[in-house]
C-alpha cells in the first residue's frame, strides 16, 4: 500500500469541467463550453496516464485518504481512493474512450440548443465513473455508482421534449433502482459481518472464512445481492430492459455510458469483489448462468431489430453476458479483458452509427439505409474494423478476449461454451447483417422527400436539405480512426497471457482456480481446436449474413414469413417488456392506486385530518350553544362555577 | 358582644339571597339590587372580621367596595337607562343579543 496524493485530482477534474460548464455554459460560446468540457477530460486523461506510467506492481496498489466521513464507534468511511491494476484498466478505458467520446461529441451535438447543459453532463458522467472506479470502499463506489445513474438519466432524457425520451430515461432509473436495492442489502450485510466497508478490510475478512460449498451463507448472499445491483447497472436478465430504451439517447451517450463504460461497471464490482465471489460458488455459478442466458438471449433479439442502434444495444446486453459468464467462472481477468475491448470496439460501433445517423439526417432504421460505403467510406472502413473485432475474426481485439473468455468457460463446463459459441455465430451474423443492411446494396433513403423529417428521432438537424447521405466532419471520424486502431490492435495486450499475469495480483484466487487444469499440452491442442470453432462460427456467421442480405434480399422476409409466430416473437423482443408491464407495472399502478391512494392515503390519512376537524367542529357547535346570550343563564354558571370552586377549598380545607 | 358566627351567617345568608335574585329575578334592577345584596353580605363579613381581629384592613376594604359600588351603581343604571331606550322593556331574557 502506497499513498499517492494525485488519486483523487482525476475525478475532481472533470467535476470542474462539468460545473463551470453547468454555470455559466449558457451565456458561453460554443467554442468556450467545447474548450472546458475538452480540456478538463482530457486533463484527466492525461492524469490516467500519467498514473499509468508511473505506475509499478511492486508498489501496487497505491490509496490516497481525502477527507473523513462517516465515524461512528468501530465503523468507519472515508473519501478515500485505491488504485491497482483493476482500477488503472478501468481508469484508462474509462478516460481513453471517455475523451475520445468527448470530441466526437463536439461534431455531433454542435447544432443541439442544449449543448452546453450535454457537455457538462458528460462531464459529470466522468465524475462520477471515475469515482467508482477509484473508490477505495464500497460506499464511495457506491456514490459513483449512483451518480452515474443519475448521468444516465439525464442523458437517456437528453431530449427530454420528446416522451418516449422522458420515459426512457425514468425507465433506466427505476430499473436501477431495484438493483441498487440490492446493492444496498449487500453493503449492509458487509457492515453487519464484516464491520466494514473498506476493501482491504472486507476481502481480508471474506478470505478468513472459509468457502461456502455445503450451503449457503452470508458470503452467498452478498455475493448474490451485488450481482442483483450488477444486473441492474449492467443490464442482465432479468434487469436489461432499460438498456435498448436508452438508445433514445443521443448516440454519444449510448457509446461512452450505455456501450463502453457505464454498463460495465457491473462486471467491474463484480470482478473487484472476486474475493467474496471467491468463497461463495454457488453466487459464482448463478452470475456465469445469468450471463450466459443473457449471452444468447439478448443476441438473438437482436437479428430481428431493424433499428441501427437496437441492434448494438442488445449487442451490449449480450456481449455483457459473456463479461458475465467470464467472471462467474472465475476468469475474472477475462471479463475485464473483454470489458476492454469491448469499450473499443462497442465503443466505435456506436460512434460509427451515430455517424451514419448524422450522416442520412436522423434516420436509424436499417431498412432505409443502404449503400452507405460510397457516401462515407471512413465510416464505412472503421465500422467494418470493429464489426470485425465483435465477430471474434482474428486477429482484431474481440477475438483474444471473446476467444479467452470462451476456452475458461470451456473449462469450467461445456455448457457454458457451447451457448457462448452459439452466441458468438448469432452475434457474427447479426453484425454483418448490419453491415450489410447499412453500407451494402443501394441507398433506399428516398432522397430528398423523406429522409429530413425526422426532427422527430430528436437528432440535429442541419436545417437544411439532406437530399445526399455525406460523411461526417473530421471531428467525428478522427475519434472513430483511433478506435478502429484500437479495436484492431488492443487485443494484443492480452497475447500470452500478459493482460492475465497483469491483472494476477488483484484475482490471486482466481487465477489459481483457472490454473487447475490437465496438462499443458493436450489443453493446448484443445484450446487450438475450440478457438478453430469459434473462428469457424464466426466466418459461418458472415456467410450467412452475406447470403441473406446481399446476394439474396428477398430471402429474409420469406424465412420470417414462414417462422411466423417465433420471428414475431423475437422481433417483440420476446413480449418481455408487455409480460412486464402485466406482472409488475400494472399490479403496481393499480395496487397503488387502489391501495396506497384511494385505501391509505385517501382512506386513512386524509380521512383522519378530515374526520378529527369535523369531530372539532361538532363539539365546538353543541358547546357554542352556552353561550346563548341569556344573562341569568351566565349568572348560573358563573354561580355554578364559584360554588364547585368553594366547595373544592371546602373540601382542601377539610383535609 | 354578639359572636362572629352570627355575623357571618347572616352575611351567608345575605350573600346567598343576592345570589338566589340575581339567578331568578327578570327585572334588571333587581338583579341590580341583587348585587348590591350580595356585596354588602360581603362587606358584612369583612367588617365582622375586622372588629374580631382589631384589624382596620377589612374596613378599609369595605370602604373600597363602597366606593366601587357607587360608580358601578351610576355606571349600571346609565346602561340599564339606555337599554330600556332601545329595547322598551327591562326584561333581561329579552336583551340576549350578545351571542353566536
Amino acid at each position: 500500500m502506497t499513498p499517492n496524493p494525485y488519486l483523487w485530482v482525476v475525478p475532481i477534474l472533470p467535476l470542474a469541467g462539468a460545473a463551470i460548464n453547468g454555470f455559466f455554459g449558457r451565456r458561453s460560446s460554443k467554442t468556450a463550453i467545447s474548450a472546458v468540457a475538452l480540456v478538463f477530460c482530457g486533463a484527466a486523461f492525461a492524469m490516467a496516464l500519467f498514473l499509468a506510467a508511473s505506475f509499478s506492481a511492486a508498489a501496487a496498489p497505491y490509496y490516497f485518504d481525502l477527507a473523513h466521513w462517516i465515524r461512528s464507534g468501530d465503523f468507519q468511511v472515508d473519501f478515500s481512493f485505491y488504485l491497482d491494476q483493476l482500477s488503472l484498466v478501468m481508469l484508462l478505458v474509462v478516460t481513453g474512450v471517455g475523451f475520445l467520446i468527448h470530441i466526437y461529441s463536439v461534431g455531433y451535438m454542435w447544432d443541439d440548443d442544449g449543448y452546453y447543459r450535454f457537455m457538462s453532463y458528460l462531464n459529470l458522467f466522468m465524475f462520477f465513473m471515475l469515482t467508482l472506479v477509484l473508490a477505495k470502499n464500497y460506499l464511495v463506489m457506491f456514490i459513483g455508482w449512483e451518480g452515474v445513474g443519475l448521468a444516465s438519466y439525464l442523458l437517456i432524457g437528453f431530449w427530454f421534449t420528446k416522451d418516449s425520451a422522458a420515459a426512457a430515461g425514468k425507465k433506466a432509473f427505476i430499473v436501477n433502482r431495484i438493483g441498487d436495492f440490492g446493492f444496498l442489502i449487500a453493503l449492509f450485510l458487509m457492515i453487519k459481518h464484516f464491520g466494514s466497508l473498506d476493501f482491504t478490510h472486507v476481502f481480508a475478512a471474506a478470505q478468513s472464512l472459509p468457502a461456502e460449498t455445503a450451503g449457503a451463507g452470508t458470503l452467498t448472499a452478498i455475493g448474490l445481492l451485488l450481482m442483483v445491483g450488477a444486473a441492474g447497472k449492467s443490464a442482465q436478465i432479468p434487469l436489461y430492459v432499460w438498456l435498448p430504451d436508452a438508445m433514445e439517447g443521443p448516440t454519444p451517450v449510448s457509446a461512452l455510458i450505455h456501450a463502453a463504460t457505464m454498463v460495465t461497471a457491473g462486471v467491474y464490482m463484480v470482478a473487484r469483489s472476486s474475493a467474496i465471489f471467491d468463497r461463495a460458488p454457488m453466487a459464482m455459478m448463478v452470475v456465469a448462468i445469468i450471463g450466459t442466458l443473457t449471452a444468447l438471449f439478448a443476441a438473438t433479439i437482436g437479428i430481428a431489430q431493424t433499428d441501427i442502434k437496437k441492434v448494438l444495444a442488445y449487442s451490449t446486453v449480450s456481449q455483457l453476458g459473456y463479461m458475465f459468464m467470464a467472471c462467474g467462472v472465475g476468469a475474472f481477468s477475462a471479463g475485464i479483458f473483454h470489458l476492454m475491448t469491448h469499450a473499443f470496439f462497442k465503443g466505435l460501433l456506436f460512434l460509427a452509427a451515430g455517424s451514419v445517423i448524422h450522416g442520412v439526417g436522423g434516420e436509424q432504421d436499417m431498412r432505409k439505409m443502404g449503400g452507405l460505403r460510397v457516401y462515407m467510406p471512413w465510416t464505412f472502413a472503421t465500422m467494418g474494423i470493429a464489426t470485425l473485432a465483435i465477430a471474434g475474426i482474428p486477429p482484431l481485439a474481440g477475438f483474444w478476449s471473446k476467444d479467452e473468455i470462451l476456452w475458461k468457460a470451456f473449462n469450467a463446463s461445456w455448457v457454458y461454451w457451447l451457448i457462448g459459441v452459439v452466441t458468438a455465430f448469432i452475434t457474427s451474423f447479426y453484425m454483418f447483417r448490419l453491415m450489410y443492411m447499412t453500407f451494402g446494396g443501394e441507398y433506399r433513403g428516398a432522397a430528398g422527400q423523406d429522409a429530413h423529417g425526422h426532427v422527430a428521432h430528436g437528432h440535429d438537424d442541419h436545417g437544411k436539405g439532406h437530399g445526399e447521405p455525406h460523411e461526417s466532419p473530421w471531428v467525428m471520424l478522427g475519434p472513430l480512426v483511433i478506435l478502429a486502431v484500437l479495436s484492431a490492435f488492443g487485443g494484443f495486450v492480452g497475447y500470452g497471457n500478459r493482460f492475465e499475469h497483469f491483472l494476477a495480483p488483484v484475482f490471486q484466487q482466481g487465477a489459481e482456480v483457472a490454473a487447475q487444469g490437465t496438462s499443458p499440452e493436450a489443453v493446448k491442442s484443445i484450446e487450438y481446436l475450440l478457438m478453430g470453432i469459434s473462428v469457424g462460427v464466426a466466418g459461418l456467421g458472415w456467410f450467412l449474413a452475406y447470403l441473406l442480405y446481399s446476394r439474396r434480399p428477398q430471402l429474409p422476409a420469406r424465412i420470417a414469413a414462414s417462422l411466423g409466430g417465433l420471428y414475431q416473437a423475437v422481433s417483440h423482443k420476446y413480449y418481455i417488456d408487455e409480460l412486464y408491464a402485466v406482472l409488475f407495472v400494472k399490479p403496481l399502478i393499480d395496487g397503488s392506486t387502489t391501495i396506497l391512494w384511494h385505501g391509505i392515503d385517501q382512506g386513512v390519512i386524509d380521512a383522519a385530518v378530515n374526520d378529527s376537524a369535523d369531530a372539532a367542529r361538532h363539539v365546538s357547535d353543541t358547546a357554542r350553544h352556552m353561550q346563548s346570550g341569556n344573562l341569568r343563564s351566565y349568572a348560573g354558571w358563573v354561580a355554578a362555577g364559584a360554588a364547585v370552586v368553594i366547595a373544592y377549598m371546602v373540601w382542601m380545607g377539610v383535609q | 358582644m354578639v359572636p362572629l358566627s352570627y355575623y357571618l351567617l347572616l352575611s351567608g345568608i345575605l350573600f346567598v339571597c343576592g345570589v338566589l335574585g340575581f339567578l331568578i329575578k327578570r327585572n334588571i334592577i333587581t338583579i341590580f339590587m341583587s348585587i348590591e345584596l350580595m356585596l354588602n353580605g360581603v362587606n358584612l363579613s369583612f367588617v365582622a372580621f375586622a372588629a374580631h381581629w382589631h384589624a382596620l384592613s377589612g374596613q378599609v376594604f369595605v370602604f373600597f367596595v363602597m366606593v366601587v359600588a357607587a360608580a358601578e351603581a351610576a355606571v349600571g343604571l346609565a346602561i340599564i337607562i339606555a337599554v330600556y331606550r332601545t329595547r322598551e322593556t327591562l326584561n333581561v331574557d329579552q336583551v340576549n343579543l350578545l351571542k353566536l
